[in-house]
């Protein structure tokens, strides 16, 4: 398995593609989709023909909705993909189910070539619709939902209500406050700004600007919340004995963290650790790397608070340490001991959810970041959830 | 305030429906002794299927808690309070609800609760407040 740190590692990403980041875009999603698909097959030097699987987080709930315009069947249906594999669905460990799911299919020899994919088309629903996204609209009439019914009735509208407790527990906890917490979107915005595919690259942001934006849920701000954007990301994984031959030095799967040792749920789960830690802990367990091989980390940031708590879970600082780790922001920036989400992750980037963090990893990793590329390195993380969904990713580029 | 009420089952109707008599309901397993929540047919510590709801207190304190300031819907009167509330028959027995008839400045980790029900058709709501 991919937690077992003997195992060769069969798996390797050989191509990166990535649409333009519209807030709104005027295409539609699957313009978008395409145009990722031919810069990702062009990247690594594929055609259509060698793909042979596909997959997606959280795939097309059959409603067109704008969390997940495009599924799997809509783009082999409209790529004329002759597939040997192919899945999506949103029970999984968090936004990198696809490429867990992806790099599974490949080492279980159904596939050599495996499209992942994420669309999402938030942007421009939020202009006729700003309800959309709301929890309360997951379920026609009545909550039937075993997970959400529990939360509803409270009119728990938005995930940022959930997270908003989970930071609260860690303020109380741990004494974090907004000053340290607004390192995040500091940070993230001060990279968005030397990234031209970025929603924000032309805004800068200042702590205070941080610290005067409005409440959502408190403790969490408005610049605590990720930005909404239409946009399509791919990542192609190959198997790693023809990757080594292909156009691009392969990037590895070195381990992978997909655990969920608690239930799922937001309430009924560790309030300071999540599921963040069980994904963390099997993915160390799958390798002899260390958080200090580590050259950039691609953190979740749907809400600023889950950046602070996957770096606590991943052991770039101890459990409770994040806000004195992150205060003053010189660790995590682009020259720090931990560089984060170097692209403005989503919380200046855009929401592209989930595989732009894997993006922004190889992108950086090959040394193609332009302004923003950080100092060489090998060695990456792509971590994406909160709450009960988690997954993470321990990438090594070889030499 | 407008709210999304839960579909019944025979699992949840206890919690969704005995505030009616007044009563707090929460699952109960009769081979460990333990609680659990959310309710269901087994038991999440033991797997015993002697299981049901049992009566508590009513009473906790807060685990967590957020003010919620945005408007999600144009009915929604913000801000109000949500909360993570630990009963005190059980560590970690805990669900989602709110703490009215408070000033939501006034909130805080810890802060002792006691239920109190607010009916909405055939759903008495399991809400909080401040212990007296």
């Amino acid at each position: 398995m991919f937690n077992n740190k003997n195992k060769a590692k069969t798996v390797a990403i050989t191509g990166v593609g990535q649409s333009e980041v519209g807030r709104p875009s005027s295409k539609t999603a699957m313009q978008l989709t395409l145009d990722a698909c031919k810069k990702a097959l062009d990247d690594a030097g594929l055609t259509r023909d060698d793909i042979d699987g596909i997959a997606c987080w959280p795939g097309d709930n059959n409603n067109g909705d704008a969390f997940s315009p495009i599924g799997p069947s809509a783009l082999i249906s409209t790529l004329g993909l002759k597939v040997n594999w192919y899945g999506a669905g949103y029970e999984g460990p968090g936004p990198l189910a696809g490429i867990i799911n992806g790099a599974m299919a490949i080492d279980a020899g159904l596939c050599n070539h495996v499209l992942v994919f994420r669309t999402i088309t938030e942007a421009s629903k939020r202009q006729t619709d700003k309800t959309s996204s709301a929890l309360t609209n997951k379920t026609v009439g009545r909550d039937s939902s075993f997970s959400w019914q529990w939360y509803t009735p409270f009119n728990v509208m938005s995930g940022i209500n959930l997270m908003a407790m989970y930071a609260q527990r860690h303020f109380h906890e741990f004494k974090t406050t907004s000053e340290q917490l607004g390192q995040i979107p500091v940070t993230c915005r001060n990279n968005a700004n030397l990234n031209p595919n970025a929603v924000f690259k032309d805004k800068k942001m200042t702590l205070d600007d941080y610290l005067e934006s409005r409440f959502i849920s408190t403790p969490l701000r408005l610049l605590d919340c990720d930005v909404h954007c239409d946009a399509s990301t791919v990542v192609i994984l190959s198997r790693a004995d023809i990757a080594k031959d292909m156009r691009n030095t392969p990037i590895h799967i070195e381990s992978m963290g997909a655990a969920l040792n608690q239930p799922w749920s937001w309430d009924q789960i560790s309030l300071t650790g999540m599921a963040t830690q069980d994904a963390a802990n099997m993915m160390w367990k799958g390798t002899d790397l260390t958080p200090s091989d580590v050259g950039t980390a691609q953190l979740y940031d749907g809400f600023s608070i889950l950046t602070l708590m996957w770096m606590e879970s991943l052991g770039f600082c101890g459990l409770g340490e994040g806000g004195a780790f992150i205060e003053g922001g010189h660790r995590i920036a682009r020259d720090g001991i931990i560089p984060i989400n170097t692209n403005g992750g989503q919380l200046s980037g855009g929401r592209t959810h989930g595989l732009g963090y894997v993006h922004e990893a190889c992108t950086q990793l090959w040394g193609r970041a332009g302004e923003r590329q950080v100092k060489d390195h090998q060695v990456s993380i792509a971590a994406a959830g909160g709450g009960p969904l988690a997954g993470c990713l321990l990438l090594s580029r070889d030499l | 305030m407008p709210r999304k009420l839960p579909q019944l089952n025979q699992d949840n109707s206890s919690f969704w429906q005995e505030g009616k008599q007044g009563c707090l309901m929460i699952h109960h397993c009769s081979s460990c002794q333990q609680y659990f929540h959310p309710p269901a047919p087994i038991c999440l510590h033991c797997l015993s299927e002697d299981v049901g709801p049992k009566k508590v207190s009513g009473k906790g304190s807060v685990a967590s808690f957020t003010i919620n300031y945005q408007k999600w819907q144009p009915d929604l009167d913000v801000p109000f309070v949500i909360a993570i509330i630990e009963l005190a028959e059980q560590a970690g027995l805990r669900f989602v609800s709110n703490v009215i008839d408070i000033n939501p400045d006034d909130v805080f980790i810890d802060m002792p609760v006691t239920v109190t029900f607010e009916q909405h058709e055939d759903i008495w709501l399991p809400l909080f407040r401040k212990e007296a």
